[in-house]
């Protein structure tokens, strides 16, 4: 019933779904960490290569890690650890916020999805 | 004064090719029962008989019946010359097209379902290309383009999987509707 021709069609279909998929539903990817100290913003940097950074705040260091593509909060000195159980981020709008120790990690691509976030 | 007599001369083509419109109009109705979560997300059982008459009847034929399905399903659902009659007529057209091009290829390897697949893709496509830039223009259809073209996938390959099976099987004999037997032909 099934010819040789119609697995490819099927399959050529099945990835056009896909790729329409992700096409439409996939969000953009970042290419830019902000980083926010109290609300100020201590460092602006592309998501090229591997580095860390250290931020100050009331409790402690705030360790922030950057690999390309993506970045997280590695480790930071609030009780429930909420900002450092989000991994990695890579989506441009995606944000990770360690709100005892008032730093902020925010992704930004080239167009933001929101005009503006109140944390 | 002699009165004068118009007669339409019908062809054993046209008797058959209203049989089978009148086959894929009843499909056409029933379908319209079935609720849909997604307004456009249907099986298009009508294209079953679409790629029948195709594979037996040829293009023209094939042409002919989906034409006069749009037409007349319009007019029995009320909503002939309604965005929904126009977003319909675009599907079968574009299907149309496609099938016109997808039926050369070669038989060996393509069957019943490439064609299917192939022709619920150009539906679906003609539709929202009509709607993109007819009825919804901007970026709202966009996030459902996979759902539509999820669903054309599946339900193009089932009617594909049931016209295959159709033509496998032997010819129904001796009965009203074995339609697909040109009158030509006598049935034992």
């Amino acid at each position: 019933m099934l010819r040789a021709g119609d697995v490819g069609v099927l399959l050529a279909g099945t990835g056009l779904v896909i790729g329409l998929a992700v096409f439409a539903w996939g969000g953009e990817r970042g290419d830019t960490a902000v980083i926010r100290a109290a609300g100020q913003v201590v460092k602006t940097t592309a998501l090229t290569h591997a580095q860390t950074y250290s931020v100050d705040g009331p409790l402690g260091a705030t360790r922030i890690e950057i690999e390309p593509g993506r970045a997280r909060v590695a480790a930071d000195p609030s009780p429930r650890q909420l900002c450092v159980k989000q991994g990695w981020l890579t989506q441009s709008g995606q944000a990770a916020l360690c709100l005892p120790n008032q730093v902020s990690l925010e992704i930004r691509g080239r167009t933001s999805a929101y005009d503006t976030l109140g944390y | 004064m002699t009165r004068s007599v118009i007669e339409l001369p019908v062809s054993a083509d046209d008797r058959r090719i209203a049989r089978l419109a009148a086959l894929a109009i009843g499909l056409t109705l029933a379908e319209a029962a079935i609720p849909s979560p997604v307004p456009g997300v249907k099986p298009g059982l009508a294209n079953i008989v679409i790629l029948l008459v195709l594979l037996q009847h040829g293009w023209r034929a094939a042409a002919w019946v989906s034409t006069l399905r749009v037409l007349a399903g319009g007019l029995l659902l009320g909503s002939l010359l309604a965005p929904g009659f126009w977003l319909s007529a675009a599907g079968a057209f574009v299907s149309l097209a496609v099938l016109a091009l997808a039926r050369h290829l070669p038989g060996r390897y393509f069957g019943p379902v490439s064609l299917s697949v192939l022709a619920a893709f150009g539906h679906i496509g003609g539709q929202l290309a009509l709607a993109g830039w007819w009825l919804l223009p901007g970026a709202a259809l966009l996030k459902l383009l996979p759902v539509f073209a999820a669903a054309a996938l599946i339900f193009g390959a089932v009617n594909g999987v049931i016209v295959a099976r159709l033509l496998a099987r032997p010819a129904p004999s001796g009965r009203q509707s074995a339609t697909c037997i040109p009158p030509s032909i006598p049935s034992p």
